[in-house]
C-alpha cells in the first residue's frame, strides 16, 4: 500500500498532469507510437528502417530525414503559435494560465530556432551541397549521421519536456536569474539545457563537415569563385557555426553548473554576473541568427537565376557580401539589450555595426533585383516564394535598421514592434527561403514534382496571412504592448489588433495544412522527373538523374566555369560537346555504421540522467558513449569500393547511357 | 491575366495597410507615437527620421521589383530585351554599394548624437529629483529619497521636472519602461541605473513591466501620475501625515513572489534601496562601472 503511494506520488511529479491539452498529447504520442510500430511490423519494414535509414551514412538520405524532421517540428512550433494567439485573441481570455502560456512561447521560440530552422538547413546543405560541387558524399560520412543523431536526440529530449517532467517556461534565451535554481526549480531548464547541448555537439560537427566538404571535396576544376552561391552561403554559414556554437556550448554549461553544483556563475549572490550570461548569449545568438538566414540567401540567388534564365548579377558582390555579413555578425549582439544600459559609447559602437550589417544585405537585394533585369521570369513555386521574400525581407530589415537606433530602441525593446520585425526577417527571410528551397530541389530529393495548383494555395494562405498576422504587432508595439505577456485588459485598446493577428496567423495554418496536402498528393499525382533536370537549371546536381544514385556522380565532372551544367548545356546545343567515351572505374564509398545512432541513444540516456539529476543514469549513458567512441576507434572495415559492373547496371536503369 | 491582379491588390492591401499605420499616429492609443515629455520627443524624432529614411530606400526597391516582374515575365510575346549574360556593371553596383552606405551614415550620426544626450538630464530651469525604483516579483516599489515616503505599484512625479529614476532588482531583471515619458531600461539586481524622464505636463501615464519575469510578470503595471510641483510636494506631505510606515518586515514580505494592489507608505527603513543593491551582489562591480548612464551607489 506504501509503495503504491508512494509510486503515485512519483508519478505525479514525473508526469505532466492536470491540463486536458496534456493529456489529449500524451494520447497522442501514445497512439502514434503504436500505429508506426504496427505499421513496421505489419509490413514487416524493421530491417529495412535499420538498414536503410537508421544507420545510413547517406548525405542524401540524411538530408531527407532531416526534412521530416523538422517539419514535424514545424508543426509542433506552429501547434505552440496558433495557442498562443488564441490565448492573446481578445483580452483576458482564460484558456491558457500564466505558466503554460510562458512554456510555451518558451518551446516556441526554442523549437522554431534550434529543432526547426537548423535541421531543416541541415536538410538543405545535405541534399545539396555535395551534388553541387560534384562530390560523392560529404567529408566525414559517419560523423554526419552521428550530427543527425544527436539532433534528433536532442529534439526528441527537449520534446519530452511536454509530457515528462514539464516544459521550460523562462523564454527561449533562459536568462538568469529567472532561468537558475532559485526562479525555475523544475526540471524543465533541465530539459532546455541538455536538448540543445547535445543538438547543439551536432550542429558544430556539421559545420565542420561541410566546411572542409566544400574546402577539399569540389569537382576536378571549379575554383571557389566559380563555387555555386548557395555552396559559398554554407560555407560562410559554417564559419559562423563554428566560431558561434562553442560560445552556447559554454554558456549552457555554466548555467547547469550553477543549477546542479550550486555555482555562482549568473545567480545574483555569491558574485555571480547574470549581465555575463546575456552577453555569452548573444554572442552565440546574434550569429545564429545570420547562421539561419545566409544559407536562404544562397537558395534565393539560385532560384532567381534558374527562373529569370540569366547569370546572377554581380557574382564577386554576393560572395563578397555574405562573407561581410558573417564576419559583421560577431560585432553587433549588445543590439539585442541597448536598454541594459552599458553606456552611450558601447551603445553608439553597436548601433553602427549593426546598420552596417544592412549595406551588404542591401547590395544583395540590389543584386537579385538585377538578375532579374533583362531576364525572363517564370512564376514557378520556388520562384513564387522568392518573390515574396524579396518585398518581406527589405520591410524586415528596414524596421531592423529602425530597432538598430539605439535611442529608439528604448521605445521599441521588448515590445511587439520587436516581436513583428524578426518574425518578419525570420518567416518572410528564412521560412520562405527554406521552402523555396525545398520546392527547388524537391525534385533531386525524391524524383517528382510538388503539385503547382495546391502549392498555390498554401502559398497564397502564408503570405497573406503572414501580413494580416504581423502587421498589426507593429501597431502593437507603438501602442506599448509588450511581449511575452499572457493576456491583457479592455482598457488598453489592444483588443481589435490583437484579433485581426490571430486571424492572421490561422490563415497561415491553413497554408501549411495545403502543403501537408500537396505533399501527399503529390506523391501520387506529382509530375515524375524523368530528365533530371526539371527546371533547366545551372548547377551540377541537374546533371545527374533524380533522384541521384547513391554514388552521385558516376563520373566526376570537370568544371571551367561557374554555372557548370548550365555551360555544358548551352555547348551541347552548338554541338561542341565531342561525346569522349567515359572510362569508368570503382567508386570508394562509406559503409553503414549503427554507432551514430546507438551512440546518440547514450546521449539521451545521459540527458535525461543529468535532466532529473538521477547521477546514475547520466553516468551510464556517458559509459555507453565512451564505449561507442572506443569501438569506432578501432573499426577499421569502414568502407568498400562499387564495382564498375554495378555503376553500368545503375546508370543503365536510369536510362543513362555510359 | 489573373495571376497579375491578384498582384495589383496585393500591392493596393500592403499600401493600405501602410497608410493605416502611419495615421494611427493620430490616435492616442499609440503610446509611442503620442510622447508627453522632452526624451519620448526626442525619441519619437529620431523614429520619424529612421522610418523616412528607410522608406526612401523601400518604397523604391518595391517599384522597382513591381516594374521588374511586369516588364521582365516570361511570356512569348514580350518584347522587353533579353540578355541572358549580362551579369556585372561596376556603375551600377558602385550605386548601390553607395546609397546604404549613405544613409547609414546620416543615421549613424543622429543616432550617436541623440545616444549621447540622452544620458544627460533634460534642459529646464527646474531642479532635478531622484525616485528610487525596485522591480519585485511581481509588483513596483518606488521610494523617494527626498520626500522619504514609498509607494506600491504607482508613482507621483512633479511635471516639468526632470526625474531621474535609478532601477534595480531585488528579483529577476526586469525593464522598466514608461512610453509616454521615454524608452524604458533594464531593472538589474545588484544594479543602480540611471534612466533619465520628464512630463511635460500633469496627467496619468501607463507604466509596466518589459522584461519578461515569469508568472506574474503581465500584471505589472503601474499608473505615473504627473502633478504640479505644488501640489506633488503637497501630495508628499499628505502621505507622510496620513500613510502607515513600512518596517523591514513589511518590505520582506511585499519582496515574497505574489501580486499586490498599489500601497502608500509614509517612510521606509533608512538605506532601503542602496541595502537592495548591495545585498544583491553591488558591491563586487564598485569599480567597473563608473561611466556614463550606469552607476553604482554605495
Amino acid at each position: 500500500m506504501e509503495m503504491f503511494e508512494e509510486i503515485k506520488s512519483f508519478a505525479s511529479t514525473f508526469f505532466v498532469t492536470g491540463d486536458p491539452l496534456i493529456y489529449g498529447a500524451d494520447v497522442a504520442i501514445v497512439m502514434t507510437m503504436l500505429a508506426i510500430v504496427f505499421v513496421l511490423t505489419y509490413y514487416k519494414k524493421w530491417g529495412w528502417l535499420w538498414r536503410e535509414w537508421l544507420t545510413t551514412v547517406d548525405h542524401k538520405k540524411i538530408g531527407i530525414m532531416y526534412l521530416i524532421a523538422s517539419l514535424l517540428m514545424l508543426f509542433r512550433g506552429g501547434v505552440d503559435a496558433l495557442l498562443m494567439r488564441l490565448q492573446l485573441a481578445m483580452p483576458d481570455v482564460h484558456f491558457l494560465h500564466s505558466e503554460h502560456y510562458n512554456a510555451i512561447f518558451t518551446t516556441h521560440g526554442t523549437i522554431m530556432i534550434l529543432f526547426m530552422a537548423m535541421p531543416m538547413m541541415f536538410a538543405l546543405f545535405n541534399i545539396v551541397v555535395p551534388l553541387q560541387i560534384g562530390a560523392r558524399d560529404v567529408a566525414y560520412p559517419f560523423l554526419n549521421a552521428l550530427s543527425f543523431w544527436l539532433f534528433f536526440f536532442g529534439a526528441m529530449l527537449f520534446n519530452l519536456s511536454f509530457v515528462i517532467g514539464g516544459s521550460p517556461d523562462s523564454g527561449w534565451l533562459a536568462y538568469p536569474p529567472l532561468s537558475e535554481l532559485s526562479s525555475s526549480p523544475g526540471v524543465g531548464q533541465n530539459f532546455y539545457i541538455w536538448g540543445i547541448q547535445i543538438s547543439g555537439i551536432g550542429s558544430l560537427a556539421t559545420g565542420i563537415n561541410f566546411l572542409v566538404t566544400i574546402l577539399k571535396m569540389r569537382a576536378p576544376g571549379m575554383k571557389l569563385m566559380q563555387m555555386p552561391l548557395f555552396s559559398w552561403s554554407v560555407l560562410s554559414s559554417c564559419v559562423m557555426i563554428i566560431f558561434a556554437f562553442p560560445i552556447l556550448t559554454v554558456t549552457l554549461a555554466l548555467l547547469f553548473i550553477d543549477r546542479f553544483t550550486g555555482a555562482h556563475f549568473f545567480t545574483l549572490d555569491g558574485g555571480g554576473n547574470p549581465m555575463m550570461y546575456v552577453n555569452l548569449i548573444w554572442m552565440w545568438g546574434h550569429p545564429e541568427v545570420y547562421i539561419v538566414v545566409i544559407p536562404a540567401f544562397g537558395i534565393y540567388s539560385e532560384i532567381v537565376s534558374t527562373f529569370s534564365k540569366k547569370t546572377i548579377f554581380g557574382y564577386k558582390s554576393m560572395v563578397f557580401s555574405m562573407m561581410i555579413i558573417s564576419v559583421l555578425s560577431f560585432f553587433t549582439w549588445v543590439h539585442h539589450f541597448f536598454t541594459m544600459g552599458a553606456g552611450a559609447d558601447v551603445n553608439t559602437f553597436f548601433a553602427i555595426s549593426t546598420m552596417a550589417i544592412g549595406i551588404p544585405t542591401g547590395v544583395k537585394v540590389f543584386n537579385w533585383l538585377f538578375t532579374m533585369f533583362r531576364g525572363r521570369i517564370q512564376m514557378k513555386q520556388p520562384m513564387l516564394w522568392t518573390l515574396a521574400f524579396i518585398p518581406c525581407f527589405v520591410v524586415g530589415g528596414a524596421t531592423g535598421v529602425m530597432l538598430a537606433v539605439a535611442p529608439a530602441d528604448y521605445q521599441y525593446h521588448n515590445s511587439y514592434f520587436l516581436i513583428a520585425h524578426f518574425h518578419q526577417v525570420l518567416i518572410g527571410g528564412v521560412v520562405f527561403g527554406y521552402l523555396a528551397g525545398i520546392y527547388y530541389w524537391w525534385p533531386k530529393m525524391f524524383g517528382f514534382k510538388l503539385d503547382e495548383r495546391l502549392g498555390k494555395w498554401g502559398f497564397w494562405f502564408w503570405n497573406i496571412g503572414f501580413y494580416v498576422c504581423f502587421m498589426p504587432q507593429y501597431a502593437l508595439g507603438f501602442m506599448g504592448m509588450t511581449r511575452r505577456v499572457y493576456t491583457y485588459g479592455w482598457d488598453m485598446g489592444w483588443a481589435p489588433l490583437n484579433f485581426v493577428s490571430t486571424v492572421g496567423a490561422f490563415l497561415m495554418g491553413i497554408g501549411f495544412i495545403f502543403q501537408v496536402w500537396q505533399i501527399a498528393y503529390s506523391i501520387k499525382h506529382g509530375e515524375r522527373d524523368l530528365t533530371g533536370d526539371p527546371w533547366n537549371g545551372r548547377t551540377l546536381e541537374w546533371s545527374i538523374p533524380s533522384p541521384a544514385p547513391l554514388y552521385n556522380f558516376a563520373v566526376l565532372p570537370q568544371v571551367n566555369s561557374m554555372d557548370a551544367w548550365w555551360e555544358k548545356k548551352q555547348q551541347m546545343q552548338q554541338g561542341e560537346v565531342k561525346q569522349e567515351p567515359v572510362k569508368l572505374e570503382p567508386i570508394h564509398m562509406p559503409k553503414n555504421s549503427a554507432i551514430p545512432f546507438v551512440m546518440s541513444f547514450f546521449w539521451f540516456i545521459a540527458g535525461f540522467g543529468f535532466t532529473f539529476l538521477w547521477v546514475w543514469m547520466a553516468v551510464a549513458g556517458l559509459i555507453g558513449v565512451g564505449i561507442c567512441l572506443l569501438v569506432r576507434s578501432f573499426q577499421y572495415d569502414t568502407d568498400y569500393y562499387i564495382s564498375v559492373d554495378e555503376i553500368r547496371r545503375t546508370e543503365k536503369a536510369l536510362g543513362r547511357a555510359v | 491575366m489573373r495571376k497579375r491582379d491578384w498582384f495589383h491588390r496585393g500591392k493596393w492591401m500592403l499600401m493600405a495597410a501602410m497608410a493605416t499605420l502611419l495615421l494611427a499616429g493620430c490616435d492616442n492609443r499609440y503610446l509611442v507615437l503620442n510622447p508627453k515629455g522632452p526624451v519620448a520627443e526626442t525619441e519619437y524624432r529620431l523614429i520619424v527620421l529612421s522610418a523616412v529614411l528607410c522608406a526612401a530606400v523601400v518604397i523604391p526597391v518595391l517599384a522597382l521589383l513591381a516594374f521588374i516582374i511586369y516588364r521582365y515575365r516570361d511570356k512569348p510575346d514580350n518584347k522587353a530585351p533579353y540578355k541572358p549574360d549580362w551579369a556585372h556593371s561596376t556603375t551600377l553596383e558602385v550605386v548601390w554599394w553607395g546609397i546604404p552606405i549613405v544613409i547609414i551614415a546620416i543615421l549613424g550620426y543622429f543616432t550617436a548624437r541623440t545616444t549621447f544626450a540622452l544620458v544627460k538630464p533634460p534642459v529646464t530651469d527646474a531642479t532635478p529629483i531622484t525616485i528610487q525604483v525596485t522591480s519585485l516579483d511581481w509588483k513596483w516599489l518606488f521610494t523617494y529619497p527626498d520626500q522619504k515616503v514609498a509607494t506600491v505599484n504607482y508613482v507621483e512625479i512633479p511635471a516639468g521636472v526632470p526625474v531621474q529614476f535609478v532601477l534595480t532588482s531585488d528579483a529577476p531583471m526586469n525593464s522598466f519602461w514608461v512610453p509616454q515619458l521615454g524608452g524604458q531600461e533594464y531593472t538589474m539586481p545588484g544594479m543602480a541605473m540611471r534612466l533619465w524622464l520628464q512630463a511635460d505636463h500633469p496627467g496619468e501615464y501607463f507604466g509596466q513591466g518589459a522584461n519578461f519575469t515569469g508568472k506574474g510578470f503581465a500584471h505589472m503595471q503601474f499608473k505615473v501620475i504627473a502633478k504640479p510641483q505644488a501640489e506633488f510636494e503637497a501630495w508628499a506631505q499628505n502621505v507622510r501625515k496620513t500613510a502607515p510606515a513600512m518596517t523591514k518586515e513589511d518590505y520582506t514580505a511585499l519582496a515574497k513572489p505574489g501580486l499586490s494592489e498599489t500601497r502608500t507608505y509614509s517612510s521606509y527603513p533608512e538605506g532601503l534601496f542602496e541595502e537592495i543593491v548591495k545585498k544583491n551582489g553591488g558591491q563586487e562591480h564598485d569599480h567597473s562601472m563608473n561611466h556614463d548612464g550606469m552607476t553604482h551607489t554605495p
